[in-house]
């Protein structure tokens, strides 16, 4: 049965939230931001890349490898938290089945993958001078390795179903299973024997590096985070206008085979 | 430049393959934006809409 045209909401009807996740109303207002976090994002990054080869200190253990710290750890923290947030959009999408939930979540998992790419290889590249091996199958490398693998499944899952609404129910539940291995790559260095060091930033004793060293990891750590909030709202943007030309095809073949 | 010691290779490699791998999703997610907002356009250009787009003109 066809609702009145009047009775449904606008996202002026909707409250501040609503409205936010209203995907009409995602589309205005991300908009506005792209410009602003792209300029944030170069100037982060040249900020970044000028700490991390001419203004930060070799390690006295390292050497110069320590400068590929810079883009391998906030790689890691950006491949564990993509998984968050589709984590988040798909309890979105199973209690409240929020389109944009949907959204947010198959945009977030080819970001999430790339950055898990790229936390293995500069992990290895760090590893082989470091601890003379570009690989071993520890704890931390290996959770990590499974992660790649639990993104690139999702992303053929996603490219499996015609159904959309229908495929972002299951992968959200495939995702929730998944997000087990988020605690197991952040506690992999603590529950078992391992070549990776602990956490020597985030602990509750303090930072372990000098600030010399803090200073260029946190500027790329802020430049890849914004990046990932740039790329996903894009990527958001063109999953909605990909959903709304399937649905005004959708449309229009109905009205075609209803005419004919 | 700096002098990055005796293991550039593996410092220059590392941000190669992530200049790489990070230029790639930036180019493949701008132009699946702008191919879905050319199709998008076309349709409407065509006069097929949604049906609550439809409600709207």
């Amino acid at each position: 049965m066809a609702q009145n045209a009047s009775s449904e909401p606008t996202p002026q009807d909707l409250g501040f939230f609503s409205r936010l996740a209203h995907p009409g109303y995602f589309l205005q207002w991300s908009a506005y931001w792209l410009k602003p976090l792209a300029i944030l994002v170069c100037a982060l990054l040249a900020i970044g890349l000028f700490y991390a080869f001419y203004n930060s200190p070799a390690d006295y253990q390292q050497g110069d490898t320590v400068r590929i710290l810079y883009i391998h750890a906030p790689a890691a923290w950006l491949s564990q938290f993509s998984y968050a947030v589709m984590a988040v959009a798909s309890i979105g999408s199973l209690v409240w089945r929020h389109p944009l939930a949907d959204v947010s979540a198959k945009a977030a998992a080819p970001i999430g993958a790339t950055f898990t790419a790229i936390a293995l290889a500069t992990g290895a590249l760090w590893g082989r001078p470091t601890w003379g091996t570009f690989w071993e199958w520890d704890g931390r490398m290996t959770s990590t390795l499974v992660m790649l693998f639990i993104y690139l499944g999702i992303i053929a899952l996603w490219r499996t179903f015609e159904d959309q609404a229908r495929a972002g129910r299951i992968i959200a539940v495939i995702t929730l299973v998944g997000a087990i291995n988020v605690p197991i790559i952040k506690f992999s260095v603590e529950w078992w024997n391992t070549l990776h060091q602990p956490a020597s930033v985030f602990r509750l004793d303090g930072p372990t590096m000098p600030m010399s060293m803090l200073i260029p990891l946190f500027v790329m750590f802020f430049a890849f985070s914004f990046l990932f909030l740039l790329l996903h709202f894009i990527s958001m943007r063109a999953e909605i206008l990909r959903r709304r030309i399937r649905s005004a095809e959708r449309r229009n073949a109905q009205r075609l085979r209803s005419q004919g | 430049m700096i002098d990055i010691g005796q293991h550039a290779e593996y410092i220059i490699g590392a941000y190669a393959i992530t200049g790489l791998l990070v230029g790639a999703l930036i180019i493949w997610i701008n132009r699946d934006y702008a191919t879905q907002e050319k199709r998008l356009k076309d349709l409407e250009a065509k006069g097929i809409r949604r049906r609550s787009d439809e409600k709207k003109v």
